[in-house]
């Protein structure tokens, strides 16, 4: 953990217009939420959150994240401004994962809790809240270690979760297996039965564990192997 | 002091070799890294700098490779060509940054002092994306030495900032250089180059064409055979008496005007107003036919 590294990632993250997307998230997701229960009745509402909240809201701001405290720096080469120091560079990456993490949890799981106990039961909100701690905590390791490798991390980012987690997901059930989104699911299924059990729990805690470990670790080990080109 | 080593050092993209086979010994001093657009010192640099695997060879700092090796950056202060992108901070903030970074025992008092060495103290308090070319510059540089690095590393860092605050980084370079620092800077400028280092690295498509004294360098690029074309209104007349000259090595008849190739620069032009009076022949035109600075490069490689 570097504190000056963390510090400009997150004003890097504030710093930036994405910043205000970011915040428009949880604003409309809230927003959306509270005008359903009002109109019709918190179980009408509740199911915004397994359809819209937890499969989409939540990896978008991850992506986000992930994508603001390093792809900028990488695309336009200026990391290296951080990276001609003798600071690790795990060290590096684990700062700015801590600061992708924060904004993910801030943006992404906070406003799914708040949510949820908009709709009423609370141990329900509880546990969709822990999954989506789960899964952001996946998620933003996993597009951090996408955003140190390529230049079109959004893109690739987007990709996993439209294509693979949602689209392939929903034709394919053996796909949860490979879900970042449903192992959180899985674990969030051992406090509130009414969501899905998709999987194995022990396999879904360790395969949420393997990601976020080796996601941040391979991010550092792409920045000690950080190349500067030429323009041509 | 310290020591920088290519040793055979090679790099090459897919197909495209963007250095190859260079052997140089970067001391104490300034030295300059010459080339056109386009030569490999950008590659070079950032082999230089731990920020590129050389393909085939080594790139040592005193003894110990750079590449992948974080340790170095404690004596290399490096200067990208890339601009900067943190224009929401401030000058000092961005110094003050890179000091921490390096764990300085006062990053605070480091900060204020290189601050003062570049000159920026003033403008110190102002957010980066305010700043002109040649502040950026100049906060780059104090960026890069804050913590005080045996070398220092610039890649044209000259490029774009106005003629006076060129002249005050070039003496500043120059005083670092005295320090006893290890101070390598590219440009693609001659001039540039000779103003300020003693030793010039020339490069041109990524081969190491020549090395030495600013004056050889300086010598070897003027004393070359230069293409001259002449028009006049009676080209083969001058021809046959410009062929009789010590100074011309040979005369082509092409079209409406003489292709010259001259091998002593100096006596041609003395003699040519002369030799033209003499024979009656009125000169319309005369011009240099290859000047361009690649060619000059081009003929150090063939050379």
């Amino acid at each position: 953990m570097n504190g000056t590294i963390a510090k400009l990632a997150l004003q890097a993250l504030l710093g930036r217009r994405r910043f205000f997307l970011l915040l428009a998230f949880p604003v409309l997701l809230i927003g959306l939420v509270a005008l359903v229960t009002a109109l019709v009745d918190g179980e009408a509402a509740y199911e915004v959150l397994p359809n819209l909240g937890y499969p989409l809201i939540l990896p978008l701001v991850a992506i986000l994240a992930a994508s603001s405290v390093l792809g900028p720096e990488v695309d336009d080469g200026s990391i290296v401004y951080l990276l001609s120091k003798p600071v690790n560079r795990y060290g590096i990456a684990f700062s700015k994962w801590l600061v992708a993490l924060g904004a993910t949890l801030a943006a992404g799981a906070l406003p799914i809790l708040v949510a949820a106990l908009v709709t009423g039961d609370s141990t329900r909100a509880t546990a969709l809240f822990v999954g989506a701690v789960v899964a952001g905590t996946a998620y933003s390791a996993l597009f951090l270690a996408i955003s140190a490798v390529t230049r079109h991390a959004v893109i690739a980012s987007l990709m996993f979760v439209l294509i693979w987690e949602s689209l392939l997901g929903n034709l394919f059930s053996g796909i949860a297996w490979l879900s970042i989104g449903q192992w959180g699911l899985r674990i969030g299924h051992e406090i509130s039965a009414e969501l899905p059990d998709p999987a194995n729990l022990g396999y879904a805690i360790v395969v949420s564990l393997a990601v976020t470990v080796v996601g941040v670790w391979f991010a550092g080990d792409r920045l000690r192997s950080f190349s500067l080109r030429g323009e041509d | 002091m310290s020591t920088l080593v290519l040793d055979s050092a090679s790099r090459w993209f897919g197909n495209v070799v963007a250095v190859n086979d260079v052997s140089l010994t970067i001391g104490p001093g300034v030295t300059g890294l010459l080339g056109p657009n386009g030569a490999g010192k950008t590659t070079l640099m950032a082999m230089m700098s731990g920020f590129l695997a050389p393909s085939a060879g080594h790139v040592t700092l005193d003894g110990k490779p750079v590449w992948r090796n974080t340790e170095t950056y404690r004596q290399i202060g490096l200067v990208p060509e890339r601009e900067l992108s943190f224009g929401y901070l401030t000058g000092r903030q961005f110094v003050r940054a890179n000091a921490d970074l390096h764990r300085l025992p006062d990053a605070s008092a480091a900060t204020e002092r290189i601050l003062q060495v570049v000159d920026m103290v003033e403008p110190a308090s102002r957010r980066l994306d305010t700043y002109s070319k040649g502040m950026r510059q100049r906060i780059k540089i104090a960026a890069a030495l804050v913590h005080d690095p045996a070398v220092l590393l610039l890649d044209e860092p000259f490029n774009g900032v106005d003629p006076r605050q060129r002249m005050h980084l070039m003496d500043l370079l120059r005083r670092l250089g005295d320090e006893g620092r290890t101070v390598l800077f590219s440009s693609h400028i001659l001039e540039e180059v000779e103003r300020l280092a003693r030793h010039i690295e020339v490069v041109v498509s990524g081969r190491h064409a020549a090395s030495g004294d600013f004056g050889a360098i300086r010598r070897l690029m003027t004393d070359r055979p230069v293409q001259y074309a002449v028009q006049s209104s009676d080209n083969r007349t001058l021809a046959a008496a410009l062929m009789a000259q010590e100074s011309v090595r040979a005369v082509s008849l092409l079209g409406d005007h003489l292709d010259v190739q001259v091998g002593d620069l100096g006596r041609f032009a003395v003699d040519l107003p002369g030799l033209a009076r003499q024979h009656d022949v009125t000169l319309f035109e005369l011009s240099p036919s290859d000047e361009s600075l690649e060619s000059v490069f081009a003929y150090l490689v063939a050379r």
